[in-house]
């Protein structure tokens, strides 16, 4: 059984029965190895288009292929829950936003730009959603951990990639006309100085 | 940023200052920081981010600070340094600048202003990310039934191993029988009924619940015996959340009430 819509029958059944996303090379070994990469992802293209249309979707995110419910229906499907999903606050997702959009970044350069001390409740939150983890250690006094988002992050926002991230409004030209060198300092936090915010304030 | 200001700890307010909770309250504490407020005020006024115009935005600023102080201690630590900043670019503006120096000199407000527009646009990037739909919150990554979790074989009993088991059990009683005081079982089994009475009453028990120190240690060790050999024949559940959490026994669900 190796015709195409056969091929595609057992992908469809592995991903039905997989509730992690499956990645290629995890697919080709259905095969043995068999079926060519290219293949497999025609097939997977041609699979998500058959699927469309229905209340379950085949979406691509970081970690390969996954099946699950559209959006549309989340309503429905959270009313048989005991309990209405939690929301995380605006604290949690503005540090969020700050650790995709601007990592590697350390709890001092959240606080930089946020401008409110980040409490360890709200990283301990991203790190138990396995949403963000430590990637290293910036060289400086303290060695503060650097914070990066995670590919289950991505898994979960049913992203591929952090270039699928909602794009940042510009704001790089709107501060050209305040002297040129300051537009070179708003690409980042003030990173060298972290004590910046009080100093200026004296 | 921390909760002290220019590395001392903020001054103590007297208690007395504190004013009962009240809708304002409720405003002020939706703010995420200072700059959340300051662009609230910006965005309030219709004011031009790249034009602020700094006394009025000031003093709006502090009136709202002056409020806040009297409440959230740590709030108002950051909202402080703000505050110290809006006054010092304010007072910089108003220095007369020599016309030479005029080209090379930054606006005091570009600093703010740099900062208000990153803290914006991280603001409305999470608002963008909060818009994506999230497993487990939107959407449901499927996973169907699959065979193989059904066809999982459990062990086949019948009423021979059954009986074989029992006999295995009467015989090696009989061989540990020396091992007991037939008083002391006894005195198991008349706890186990206590444990079950209690139950019936009660429903649920909190462990400690059944134990009467004041009738002294082998009261407490039989009481004991009579849980464990209550759990073993599955007449009562013993449950426990987590280590160190209370434990609580409640009948077993094969027990008729």
């Amino acid at each position: 059984m190796r015709s195409p819509s056969d091929v595609k029958r057992v992908l469809e059944a592995a991903l039905l029965a997989s509730p992690e996303p499956l990645g290629l090379p995890e697919l080709k070994r259905l095969f043995g190895g068999e079926v060519a990469t290219d293949t497999l992802r025609n097939l997977l293209g041609e699979l998500a288009q058959e699927w469309k249309g229905r209340a379950v979707e085949l979406v691509n995110v970081a970690s390969g292929w996954r099946f699950q419910t559209t959006a549309e229906f989340g309503p429905y499907i959270e009313r048989l829950a005991p309990e209405k999903s939690p929301r995380y606050s605006r604290a949690v997702m503005e540090t969020l936003a700050i650790i995709a959009y601007r990592q590697p970044v350390t709890r001092g350069d959240i606080e930089d730009i946020r401008g409110v001390t980040v409490s360890t409740q709200i990283i301990q939150s991203l790190e138990a959603r396995a949403w963000i983890d430590v990637v290293g250690h910036r060289e400086t006094p303290g060695r503060p951990a650097l914070y990066a988002t995670t590919r289950k992050f991505l898994d979960d926002l049913g992203l591929r990639s952090l270039e699928e991230l909602p794009p940042l409004e510009e704001i790089a030209k709107t501060l050209q006309l305040e002297p040129v060198q300051t537009a070179e300092a708003g690409t980042r936090p003030a990173n060298a100085e972290p004590e910046a915010a009080t100093g200026t304030g004296g | 940023m921390t909760a002290k200001l220019y590395g001392e700890p903020v001054i103590e307010l007297p208690v007395d200052l504190y004013i009962p909770p009240d809708a304002l309250e409720v405003v002020l504490e939706a703010f995420e920081g200072p700059l959340d407020l300051l662009l609230y005020l910006i965005r309030k006024e219709n004011l031009d981010i790249l034009d602020i115009p700094m006394a009025p935005l000031t003093r709006q600023y502090l009136e709202y600070v002056e409020i806040m102080r009297s409440k959230n201690l740590e709030l108002a630590a950051e909202y402080l340094v703000m505050a110290a900043m809006l006054m010092e670019i304010k007072s910089r503006l108003l220095l007369p600048r020599p016309p030479s120096a005029e080209p090379t000199e930054e606006d005091p407000r570009a600093e703010l202003v740099r900062r208000l527009l990153e803290y914006e646009q991280m603001k409305k990037a999470a608002n963008a990310l909060d818009e994506l739909p999230q497993v487990g919150r939107d959407v449901i990554a499927i996973s169907v039934w699959i065979e193989r979790t059904i066809a999982e074989r459990l062990p086949q009993v019948n009423a021979q191993d059954l009986a074989e088991a029992w006999r295995g059990l009467l015989h090696r009683a009989r061989l540990s029988r020396h091992h007991h005081i037939s008083r002391e079982e006894l005195s198991v089994r008349e706890h186990m009924s206590g444990i079950l009475r209690a139950l019936r009453e009660r429903r649920v028990l909190e462990f400690s619940e059944l134990f009467d120190p004041e009738r002294g240690v082998p009261v407490l060790v039989v009481t004991f015996l009579a849980l464990l050999e209550l759990a073993r024949e599955l007449l009562v559940e013993i449950t426990q959340s987590e280590c160190f959490a209370p434990i609580y026994i409640k009948l077993g669900y094969a027990q008729p009430i």
